[in-house]
Protein backbone atom coordinates (compact mmCIF):
# COMPACT_ATOMS: atom_id res chain seq x y z
CA UNK A 1 0.00 0.00 0.00
CA UNK A 2 0.82 3.49 -0.55
CA UNK A 3 -0.28 7.00 0.25
CA UNK A 4 -1.12 9.18 -2.31
CA UNK A 5 -2.24 12.68 -2.26
CA UNK A 6 -4.30 14.64 -4.24
CA UNK A 7 -4.50 18.49 -3.89
CA UNK A 8 -7.33 20.43 -5.83
CA UNK A 9 -6.84 24.42 -6.17
CA UNK A 10 -9.06 26.15 -7.97
CA UNK A 11 -7.64 27.70 -11.52
CA UNK A 12 -6.04 31.08 -11.06
CA UNK A 13 -8.46 32.61 -13.25
CA UNK A 14 -11.70 31.39 -10.93
CA UNK A 15 -12.91 33.72 -8.56
CA UNK A 16 -11.81 32.16 -5.02
CA UNK A 17 -14.84 33.65 -2.91
CA UNK A 18 -13.99 31.55 -0.02
CA UNK A 19 -10.23 32.24 -0.13
CA UNK A 20 -11.28 35.78 -0.17
CA UNK A 21 -13.31 35.27 2.87
CA UNK A 22 -10.35 33.92 4.84
CA UNK A 23 -8.27 36.22 3.66
CA UNK A 24 -10.22 39.56 4.80
CA UNK A 25 -10.81 38.07 8.64
CA UNK A 26 -7.35 37.82 8.96
CA UNK A 27 -6.03 41.26 9.54
CA UNK A 28 -9.77 41.49 11.71
CA UNK A 29 -7.92 38.67 14.12
CA UNK A 30 -5.18 40.43 14.46
CA UNK A 31 -2.93 38.69 12.02
CA UNK A 32 -1.25 40.95 9.46
CA UNK A 33 0.92 40.91 6.06
CA UNK A 34 -1.10 37.60 4.38
CA UNK A 35 -1.78 39.47 1.12
CA UNK A 36 -4.08 36.54 -0.51
CA UNK A 37 -5.62 32.87 0.79
CA UNK A 38 -6.69 30.54 -1.91
CA UNK A 39 -9.07 27.57 -0.72
CA UNK A 40 -8.56 24.09 -2.31
CA UNK A 41 -9.25 20.66 -1.35
CA UNK A 42 -6.69 17.47 -0.12
CA UNK A 43 -6.92 13.94 -0.45
CA UNK A 44 -5.02 11.17 1.06
CA UNK A 45 -5.24 7.82 -0.57
CA UNK A 46 -4.55 4.86 0.30
CA UNK A 47 -3.72 2.83 -2.71
CA UNK A 48 -2.71 -0.63 -3.65
CA UNK A 49 0.47 -1.54 -5.00
CA UNK A 50 -0.66 -2.42 -8.72
CA UNK A 51 -2.26 0.89 -8.82
CA UNK A 52 -0.12 3.51 -11.57
CA UNK A 53 0.13 7.12 -12.33
CA UNK A 54 -1.87 7.08 -15.47
CA UNK A 55 -5.03 5.46 -13.05
CA UNK A 56 -4.08 7.90 -10.54
CA UNK A 57 -4.41 10.93 -13.04
CA UNK A 58 -7.35 9.59 -14.36
CA UNK A 59 -9.10 9.61 -10.53
CA UNK A 60 -8.20 13.13 -10.21
CA UNK A 61 -9.06 14.98 -13.76
CA UNK A 62 -12.28 13.00 -14.11
CA UNK A 63 -13.39 12.97 -10.38
CA UNK A 64 -12.03 14.60 -8.19
CA UNK A 65 -11.16 17.89 -9.73
CA UNK A 66 -13.56 19.23 -12.35
CA UNK A 67 -11.09 20.64 -14.91
CA UNK A 68 -13.30 23.88 -16.17
CA UNK A 69 -12.54 25.70 -12.51
CA UNK A 70 -9.49 23.60 -10.87
CA UNK A 71 -6.24 22.67 -11.45
CA UNK A 72 -4.60 19.16 -9.75
CA UNK A 73 -1.74 17.01 -8.39
CA UNK A 74 -1.20 14.39 -7.87
CA UNK A 75 2.11 12.77 -5.63
CA UNK A 76 3.27 9.30 -3.83
CA UNK A 77 3.60 10.20 -0.12
CA UNK A 78 5.59 7.87 2.69
CA UNK A 79 2.55 6.38 4.71
CA UNK B 1 -45.97 13.33 -23.75
CA UNK B 2 -44.02 11.08 -20.65
CA UNK B 3 -41.22 13.14 -18.87
CA UNK B 4 -38.50 11.39 -16.37
CA UNK B 5 -38.30 13.10 -13.39
CA UNK B 6 -35.10 11.54 -12.07
CA UNK B 7 -34.90 11.29 -7.86
CA UNK B 8 -30.79 11.08 -6.36
CA UNK B 9 -30.68 10.58 -2.62
CA UNK B 10 -30.51 14.43 -1.71
CA UNK B 11 -33.25 15.53 -4.40
CA UNK B 12 -35.57 17.88 -3.00
CA UNK B 13 -37.72 19.49 -6.10
CA UNK B 14 -38.62 16.45 -7.89
CA UNK B 15 -42.50 16.48 -6.83
CA UNK B 16 -42.27 20.10 -8.05
CA UNK B 17 -41.00 19.12 -11.57
CA UNK B 18 -43.54 16.02 -11.23
CA UNK B 19 -46.17 18.53 -11.16
CA UNK B 20 -44.85 20.97 -13.56
CA UNK B 21 -45.06 18.40 -15.50
CA UNK B 22 -48.92 17.31 -15.07
CA UNK B 23 -49.85 20.88 -15.21
CA UNK B 24 -48.65 20.88 -18.81
CA UNK B 25 -51.01 17.56 -19.63
CA UNK B 26 -47.90 15.78 -19.43
CA UNK B 27 -47.85 12.36 -17.49
CA UNK B 28 -44.76 12.15 -14.59
CA UNK B 29 -42.28 9.34 -14.88
CA UNK B 30 -40.29 9.06 -11.49
CA UNK B 31 -36.81 7.69 -12.25
CA UNK B 32 -34.40 6.65 -9.68
CA UNK B 33 -30.83 7.03 -9.69
CA UNK B 34 -30.05 3.12 -9.63
CA UNK B 35 -32.31 2.34 -12.57
CA UNK B 36 -29.91 1.62 -15.95
CA UNK B 37 -33.28 2.43 -18.31
CA UNK B 38 -35.45 5.35 -18.69
CA UNK B 39 -38.77 3.45 -19.15
CA UNK B 40 -39.69 4.95 -22.81
CA UNK B 41 -40.00 8.44 -21.66
CA UNK B 42 -39.70 11.77 -24.23
CA UNK B 43 -37.89 13.69 -21.96
CA UNK B 44 -36.30 13.91 -18.97
CA UNK B 45 -35.90 16.57 -16.27
CA UNK B 46 -33.05 16.63 -13.71
CA UNK B 47 -34.26 18.46 -10.85
CA UNK B 48 -32.84 20.41 -7.68
CA UNK B 49 -31.74 19.62 -4.52
CA UNK B 50 -28.57 18.51 -3.08
CA UNK B 51 -27.83 15.30 -4.69
CA UNK B 52 -25.37 12.79 -2.68
CA UNK B 53 -25.39 15.70 0.40
CA UNK B 54 -23.12 17.76 -2.60
CA UNK B 55 -20.03 15.93 -1.05
CA UNK B 56 -16.94 16.37 -3.67
CA UNK B 57 -18.91 19.32 -5.52
CA UNK B 58 -22.53 19.85 -6.60
CA UNK B 59 -23.58 17.49 -8.96
CA UNK B 60 -20.34 15.44 -9.45
CA UNK B 61 -21.35 11.94 -7.74
CA UNK B 62 -24.86 12.31 -9.15
CA UNK B 63 -23.04 12.31 -13.05
CA UNK B 64 -21.96 9.08 -12.30
CA UNK B 65 -25.05 7.01 -11.05
CA UNK B 66 -26.33 4.69 -13.56
CA UNK B 67 -29.82 6.94 -14.75
CA UNK B 68 -27.29 9.57 -15.76
CA UNK B 69 -25.57 6.91 -17.98
CA UNK B 70 -28.58 6.62 -20.16
CA UNK B 71 -29.62 10.33 -19.78
CA UNK B 72 -26.56 11.14 -21.57
CA UNK B 73 -27.17 8.88 -24.27
CA UNK B 74 -30.30 10.25 -24.72
CA UNK B 75 -29.50 13.68 -24.80
CA UNK B 76 -26.61 13.09 -27.06
CA UNK B 77 -29.63 11.67 -29.53
CA UNK B 78 -31.61 14.22 -28.88
CA UNK B 79 -33.88 13.41 -26.42
CA UNK B 80 -34.70 16.82 -24.58
CA UNK B 81 -33.05 17.14 -20.84
CA UNK B 82 -33.51 19.90 -18.77
CA UNK B 83 -31.40 20.52 -15.38
CA UNK B 84 -32.94 22.52 -12.71
CA UNK B 85 -30.67 24.09 -10.00
CA UNK B 86 -28.90 21.22 -9.21
CA UNK B 87 -30.06 19.28 -11.69
CA UNK B 88 -27.72 22.00 -13.95
CA UNK B 89 -24.58 21.58 -11.99
CA UNK B 90 -25.17 17.73 -13.05
CA UNK B 91 -25.58 17.89 -16.49
CA UNK B 92 -22.47 20.47 -16.51
CA UNK B 93 -20.44 17.76 -14.71
CA UNK B 94 -21.62 15.51 -16.71
CA UNK B 95 -20.54 17.75 -20.09
CA UNK B 96 -23.67 17.75 -21.44
CA UNK B 97 -23.17 21.66 -20.57
CA UNK B 98 -20.11 23.48 -20.62
CA UNK B 99 -18.66 25.62 -17.72
CA UNK B 100 -18.95 25.06 -14.37
CA UNK B 101 -21.41 26.65 -11.33
CA UNK B 102 -19.63 27.70 -8.35
CA UNK B 103 -20.17 29.33 -5.10
CA UNK B 104 -21.90 32.54 -5.09
CA UNK B 105 -19.78 35.71 -5.20
CA UNK B 106 -21.06 36.56 -1.70
CA UNK B 107 -21.05 33.72 -0.15
CA UNK B 108 -24.51 34.05 0.49
CA UNK B 109 -27.28 31.23 -0.27
CA UNK B 110 -29.44 33.19 -2.04
CA UNK B 111 -33.65 33.01 -1.76
CA UNK B 112 -35.09 35.07 -3.87
CA UNK B 113 -38.10 35.56 -6.52
CA UNK B 114 -35.63 36.58 -9.44
CA UNK B 115 -36.14 38.68 -13.52
CA UNK B 116 -35.06 36.54 -16.13
CA UNK B 117 -35.15 37.34 -19.51
CA UNK B 118 -35.53 34.92 -22.34
CA UNK B 119 -32.89 34.68 -24.58
CA UNK B 120 -33.01 31.79 -27.00
CA UNK B 121 -36.91 31.04 -27.08
CA UNK B 122 -35.98 28.51 -30.11
CA UNK B 123 -35.01 25.27 -27.77
CA UNK B 124 -36.81 22.69 -26.74
CA UNK B 125 -38.00 24.08 -23.58
CA UNK B 126 -38.64 27.90 -24.23
CA UNK B 127 -40.61 28.07 -27.62
CA UNK B 128 -43.47 29.61 -25.97
CA UNK B 129 -42.28 32.85 -24.20
CA UNK B 130 -41.62 35.77 -26.53
CA UNK B 131 -38.17 36.80 -27.53
CA UNK B 132 -36.64 38.85 -24.87
CA UNK B 133 -39.78 38.09 -22.72
CA UNK B 134 -39.12 38.81 -18.97
CA UNK B 135 -39.98 36.22 -16.62
CA UNK B 136 -40.13 35.91 -12.60
CA UNK B 137 -39.04 32.42 -11.15
CA UNK B 138 -37.60 31.62 -7.57
CA UNK B 139 -33.31 31.70 -7.45
CA UNK B 140 -32.44 29.55 -4.13
CA UNK B 141 -28.62 27.97 -4.51
CA UNK B 142 -25.73 28.51 -3.00
CA UNK B 143 -23.41 27.90 -5.35
CA UNK B 144 -24.80 29.00 -8.27
CA UNK B 145 -22.03 31.10 -10.71
CA UNK B 146 -21.40 30.36 -14.14
CA UNK B 147 -17.68 30.20 -14.61
CA UNK B 148 -16.50 29.17 -17.91
CA UNK B 149 -13.59 30.26 -20.10
CA UNK B 150 -13.32 33.18 -22.62
CA UNK B 151 -13.59 31.12 -25.59
CA UNK B 152 -16.44 29.14 -24.48
CA UNK B 153 -18.19 32.10 -23.24
CA UNK B 154 -17.46 33.46 -26.48
CA UNK B 155 -18.89 30.59 -27.98
CA UNK B 156 -21.81 30.63 -25.88
CA UNK B 157 -22.81 34.24 -27.10
CA UNK B 158 -21.56 33.67 -30.48
CA UNK B 159 -24.02 30.85 -31.02
CA UNK B 160 -26.88 32.00 -28.70
CA UNK B 161 -26.72 29.98 -26.49
CA UNK B 162 -27.39 32.01 -23.71
CA UNK B 163 -31.04 30.94 -22.64
CA UNK B 164 -31.73 33.22 -19.95
CA UNK B 165 -30.12 36.37 -18.44
CA UNK B 166 -30.80 37.52 -14.46
CA UNK B 167 -32.39 41.03 -14.92
CA UNK B 168 -30.82 43.72 -12.37
CA UNK B 169 -28.20 42.75 -10.14
CA UNK B 170 -26.07 39.82 -10.73
CA UNK B 171 -27.19 37.37 -7.70
CA UNK B 172 -24.38 34.79 -7.91
CA UNK B 173 -21.61 36.34 -10.07
CA UNK B 174 -22.23 34.28 -12.66
CA UNK B 175 -20.20 35.52 -16.13
CA UNK B 176 -22.29 37.70 -18.13
CA UNK B 177 -25.37 37.34 -15.98
CA UNK B 178 -26.25 33.66 -17.24
CA UNK B 179 -28.62 32.18 -15.53
CA UNK B 180 -29.02 28.98 -17.99
CA UNK B 181 -27.77 27.67 -21.24
CA UNK B 182 -28.19 25.54 -23.91
CA UNK B 183 -26.20 22.79 -25.72
CA UNK B 184 -25.37 23.26 -29.79
CA UNK B 185 -28.62 21.19 -30.86
CA UNK B 186 -31.06 23.05 -28.56
CA UNK B 187 -32.39 20.23 -26.54
CA UNK B 188 -30.35 20.28 -23.45
CA UNK B 189 -31.11 23.50 -20.78
CA UNK B 190 -29.73 23.95 -17.85
CA UNK B 191 -30.87 26.87 -15.42
CA UNK B 192 -29.96 27.96 -11.85
CA UNK B 193 -33.77 29.20 -11.29
CA UNK B 194 -36.49 27.40 -10.65
CA UNK B 195 -39.40 26.98 -13.24
CA UNK B 196 -40.73 24.65 -11.70
CA UNK B 197 -41.71 26.20 -8.62
CA UNK B 198 -43.58 29.16 -10.80
CA UNK B 199 -46.33 27.27 -12.67
CA UNK B 200 -49.31 28.49 -10.25
CA UNK B 201 -49.97 31.84 -9.04
CA UNK B 202 -51.45 30.57 -5.92
CA UNK B 203 -48.06 28.14 -4.70
CA UNK B 204 -45.30 30.66 -6.61
CA UNK B 205 -44.70 34.19 -7.55
CA UNK B 206 -46.29 33.67 -10.85
CA UNK B 207 -46.92 30.90 -13.70
CA UNK B 208 -44.02 32.44 -15.83
CA UNK B 209 -41.85 28.76 -15.53
CA UNK B 210 -44.89 26.75 -16.75
CA UNK B 211 -43.74 28.21 -20.55
CA UNK B 212 -40.80 25.85 -20.28
CA UNK B 213 -43.04 22.73 -19.72
CA UNK B 214 -45.44 23.85 -22.41
CA UNK B 215 -42.77 24.25 -24.59
CA UNK B 216 -41.71 20.72 -24.06
CA UNK B 217 -45.04 19.89 -25.16
CA UNK B 218 -45.06 21.16 -28.52
CA UNK B 219 -41.46 19.87 -28.91
CA UNK B 220 -42.87 16.42 -28.19
CA UNK B 221 -45.93 16.51 -29.96
CA UNK B 222 -44.12 17.88 -33.52
CA UNK B 223 -41.29 14.60 -33.44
Amino acid sequence: MARVVVDVMPKPEILDPQGQAVANALPRLGFDGITAVRQGKHFELEVADDVDDATLAKIAETFLANPVIEDWTVRRVEA
Amino acid sequence: MRVGVITFPGTLDDVDAQRAVKYADGEAVPLWHGDHDLKGVDAVIVPGGFSYGDYLRCGAIARFAPVMQEVIEAANKGMPVLGICNGFQILAEAHLLPGALVRNHKLHFVCRDQWLSVENNTTAWTTRYDAKAEILVPLKSGEGGYQANEETLKELEGENRVVFRYVGENPNGSRNNIAGITNARGNVVGLMPHPEHAIDALTGPTDDGLGMFLSLLDTVVKA
